[in-house]
């Protein structure tokens, strides 16, 4: 049981796709490639999609919340898609979703993004 | 009905036994027939618990032992979670939403808010120096039992 992560630069958009199951164990690995690319690449806004996200704990809260505020540290925008029942009911009682706008999907998602750049 | 029924898992705390942990009640609870929103539930609780017991317990030290017990009792299931580490200094404080004693670690402060929220009973016994252990009990009603 882990935890994939997948990154895709649309322009200055960067997209994360996490597949699995995000706890303790697997929050480092999200932590560094998100990280890394913001850093890296030439992406100032972040879409993270949840679609294949199986699993989520409160070490999940935790990366999310560290890399919303490094984005937002940059002048960027993060927002969340597809997110999943369990995961939901996690960011209602964490307040999560009064900083970080939800999207349907990746595409709207992204298209939220490229009105504001 | 499903009876009484008993389960007791020990294991190192290291962070990949955190998935190991939730996996494993949520197919012992299966005898239950939960819904998967129940079972996602039981699955968050544990994970939460395992994973405090390892960060905040152990301090990250791989050498401690973490102990879940499961107890089905008719349609209740009670979970017992508990370590031997450091303990909890202040209770009351520890169970405020959004208090972390280790927000450097990135954490939320949110494991105790999930667990009391998801569950129907919540007991935090602890003693500094001598561990902590939480019991828990959630009743899983029947799926079965709704159509009639
Ligand atoms: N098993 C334990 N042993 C010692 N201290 C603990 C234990 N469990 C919790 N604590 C203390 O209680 C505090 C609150 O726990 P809680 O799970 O709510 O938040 P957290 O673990 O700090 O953050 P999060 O769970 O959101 O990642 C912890 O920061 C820690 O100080
Ligand atoms: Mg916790």
């Amino acid at each position: 049981m882990s935890l994939q992560v997948e990154l895709e630069q649309h322009r200055n958009v960067l997209i994360v796709r996490l597949r699995g199951e995000l706890d303790h164990h697997t929050a480092d690995v999200v932590r560094f490639k998100m990280e890394d690319a913001i850093l890296r690449g030439r992406c100032d806004h972040v879409v993270l999609s949840l679609k294949d996200l199986q699993f989520m704990d409160s070490s999940g809260l935790g990366v999310i919340l560290g890399r919303y505020k490094l984005v937002k540290s940059r002048g960027g925008k993060m927002v969340i898609s597809d997110i999943q029942t369990s995961v939901k009911r996690l960011f209602e009682l964490s307040g999560l979703f009064k900083i970080l706008s939800v999207y349907e999907t990746e595409r709207s998602a992204i298209a939220s993004l490229e009105v504001v750049s | 009905m499903s009876g009484h029924n008993y389960m007791k898992l020990a294991f190192a705390s290291r962070s990949e036994n955190e998935a190991f942990a939730r996996i494993t009640v949520a197919a012992f609870v299966t005898q239950l027939d939960p819904t998967m929103e129940q079972l996602d539930e039981i699955k968050t609780v544990v994970s939460e618990a395992v994973t405090n017991a390892i960060i905040h317990g152990y301090n990250g030290s791989e050498q401690g032992t973490v102990t879940v017990e499961a107890i089905i009792d008719g349609d209740t299931l009670s979970l017992t979670i508990s370590d031997e580490g450091g303990g909890i200094e202040d209770v009351e404080l520890a169970r405020q939403p959004l208090y972390t004693s280790k927000p450097e670690l990135e954490r939320s402060g949110m494991g105790f808010t999930i667990m009391e929220n998801f569950m129907d009973a919540f007991e935090v016994e602890t003693s500094q120096g001598a561990g902590t252990k939480l019991r828990m009990k959630k009743r899983i009603e029947s799926k079965k039992a709704l159509f009639n």
